[in-house]
């Protein structure tokens, strides 16, 4: 009697997780399959959801459409950019807000939280302007440089460095260590989850962002991979779009790469700081 | 290896002021305790010391050298935590390590320090461990360790036993009074326990509210207490204390100075109660004993007496203290002690 109504308790989870996870799962699994497909198969109705041969051509017939190579190295020098500069800045900021106590601290902590309020479409036109006015528009630095200040990690690693006892930092300092060292060797090693979690967001967002290099990019050599997969629709035709998917899952592939291998850290990271 | 002085040192938290125009000598090579209640400022006196909550003014002398303004870790002192403050991230061997490491001490040198304080402690075994595996005894060795490998002329520790068990900080304590005789350093142990400080101190130093109350050996501050407040907070139980009902003076003798009897002695002092309590403690036994004037402690070694039973607790001349109204104790061979000796028997009489 019992066991039976525990077996209903559990197929019902199951079930009800089966569901959330296909409706998360479907659209990426229609993209890949939709890349293997062959063109008369993407238009077929009924639709059907596997592909009779897969079309790994698909793959190399977008890549082939445009300087690809161009794009992913920009996108991937962007992206690298972004998160070494933002950890560079992020941690002393971070370590300096959590554990110091100065002059203006408060006013310029304040101003911390307001940048990260502020949304990048209102600031887009002067940065524009400013970025024209250095010469470096057709460079890869108006990618890069208004986002080396992350003011939502700064925040976030603020409070994960709070929470970190200070008499650990006192005992670095009577072993003699120099601040310097004590981020590095005590704060930094401490904080990976967070760090991994804050990287990964920024990964994500830089790597998929579209509206930016938009607006900041004037030429092809520039132009990171978004742009080259939008610019598919122009090349192949709207309705090409086994093409159009292929790249699209060139595109999300070191994401789901990413977020494979930094899971571990991002479930630690929020149990850690108390928001799970 | 090294002295300690404080010189008219003040320390002030924002408005409030802690401590204020302190003198004192810590003596080289000796185990200073400092003791004293809760919020009393002896954390703040360690933290003085080894350079992390520098004083608002006057000078701190290192060794006869003003370390004012010298860095935590150029002060060749090492300070145990209460909370050990272990790194976590770092093995036991590279916590023991990280300050030889910033010290620039060589490879091989390193490797024979941490092996050689490792076996001291008894660590030998848990070198590549990380410290979240370890016991709390153990990562309080590690911090110990981690103080030692470094050779200070200053040991201060923080209640270091406090986070322990009973029977471990029994343990650990005669470890500690070991350890100090074998490096012969200065040491500097805060605890409010006072039966800590009495047995591993060679001087104890009282505090009270940013106060230095006494500064003694532990058999002076307990025989010989300098006023009312060392003497309520040294012994277990304290000294038992009352107002004389003169000059706002007050009297005072220890519990186990007093005799527990059914008839009226002869004794100098005389009091006449019933028995409130009684604590077991195995070797000894504890009575609370109210009249209607007093209540006194009085400890036993024998457990003779029951709850509800009228005894008379008898008190020799020569175990009485008195103390003025100034909170101070008057010598034996202070003018007014004989008077008030004779005021207590005459109000004992009627
Ligand atoms: N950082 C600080 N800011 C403000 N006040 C402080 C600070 N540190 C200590 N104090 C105050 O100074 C006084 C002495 O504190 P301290 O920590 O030295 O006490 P303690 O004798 O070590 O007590 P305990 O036995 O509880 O550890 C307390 O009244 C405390 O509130
Ligand atoms: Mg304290």
């Amino acid at each position: 009697m019992h066991s039976k109504w525990r077996l209903i308790q559990s197929g019902t989870s199951y079930t009800l997780k089966g569901v959330v996870l296909l409706i998360f799962i479907f659209p990426f699994l229609w993209m890949i399959m939709t890349a293997l497909k062959t063109f008369p198969e993407t238009m077929v109705f009924p639709p059907r959801l596997l592909p009779a041969m897969p079309q790994w051509s698909n793959f190399v017939t977008a890549m082939q459409s445009g300087p690809f190579v161009t794009y992913t190295i920009n996108s991937v020098i962007v992206t690298v950019s972004i998160i070494i500069l933002q950890m560079v800045i992020m941690i002393p900021a971070a370590y300096a807000f959590a554990k110091y106590k100065f002059k203006g601290q408060p006013l310029l902590f304040a101003l911390v939280l307001l940048a990260f309020m502020i949304p990048g479409q209102v600031t887009f036109i002067p940065v524009y302007l400013m970025l024209a006015d250095w010469g470096i528009i057709h460079t890869l630095l108006p990618q890069i440089l208004p986002f080396a200040a992350n003011a939502f990690g700064i925040f976030l690693l603020r409070q994960y460095f709070m929470q970190v006892p200070t008499e650990i930092i006192e005992s670095a300092r009577l072993d003699n260590a120099s601040e310097f060292k004590i981020m590095l060797k005590i704060m930094v090693p401490m904080s990976v989850p967070a760090l991994a979690t804050i990287g990964l967001f920024s990964f994500v967002s830089h790597w998929n962002d579209y509206f930016w290099p938009l607006v900041m990019t004037d030429s092809m050599n520039v132009r990171p991979l978004t742009i080259g997969i939008a610019m598919l629709r122009e090349t192949e035709g709207i309705s090409n779009w086994n093409i159009i998917m292929a790249g699209n899952v060139v595109l999300v592939l070191p994401i789901l790469l990413a977020y494979l291998f930094s899971s571990k850290q991002i479930v630690k990271a929020f149990v850690y700081s108390g928001i799970k | 290896m090294a002295s300690i002085e404080f010189k008219k040192v003040t320390k002030s938290f924002g408005d409030s002021t802690v401590i204020e125009d302190l003198d004192l000598m810590i003596e080289d090579g000796k185990f200073t305790v400092l003791v004293g209640p809760s919020g009393c400022g002896k954390t703040t006196l360690l933290r003085m010391i080894a350079g992390l909550d520098p004083q608002t003014s006057g000078a701190v002398l290192i060794d006869g050298k003003d370390v004012s303004h010298t860095a935590p870790g150029q002060r060749g002192v090492a300070l145990v935590f209460q909370n050990y403050a272990i790194y976590p991230t770092m093995s036991v061997r590279e916590n023991i390590e990280f300050g030889l490491k910033n010290n620039k001490v060589s490879k091989e040198e390193r490797k024979e320090l941490v092996e050689s304080i490792s076996a001291t402690v008894g660590l030998s075994d848990y070198l590549d461990r990380k410290p979240s595996t370890l016991s709390g005894g153990q990562r309080q060795r590690v911090a110990l360790a981690r103080a030692m490998v470094k050779k200070p002329a200053v040991f201060l520790m923080d209640e270091p036993l406090s986070n322990l068990d009973a029977k471990l900080r029994v343990h650990m304590r005669i470890e500690l009074i070991e350890l100090h005789k074998k490096l012969g350093s200065t040491f500097v142990y805060v605890t409010h326990d006072q039966v800590e400080a009495m047995s591993m101190a060679d001087t104890i130093v009282l505090m009270n509210k940013g106060e230095i109350q006494q500064e003694a050996s532990p058999d002076t501050i307990y025989r010989e207490p300098n006023n009312l407040f060392t003497a309520q907070f040294v012994g277990v139980p304290p000294m038992n204390t009352a107002p004389l009902g003169k000059d706002g003076a007050s009297f005072g003798f220890r519990p186990e100075s007093a005799a527990l009897t059914r008839s009226a002695t002869d004794a100098w002092f005389q009091y006449k109660g019933v028995i409130m309590t009684r604590e077991m403690l195995g070797s000894e036994t504890i009575y609370h004993v109210k009249g209607d004037r007093y209540t006194f402690m009085i400890k036993c070694y024998e457990d003779l007496f029951a709850v509800d039973e009228p005894v008379y607790v008898g008190v020799p001349a020569d175990k009485l203290f008195f103390f003025g109204a100034d909170e101070k104790r008057i010598a034996k061979n202070a003018p007014g002690y004989q008077a008030y000796l004779d005021w207590l028997r005459r109000q004992v009489d009627e």
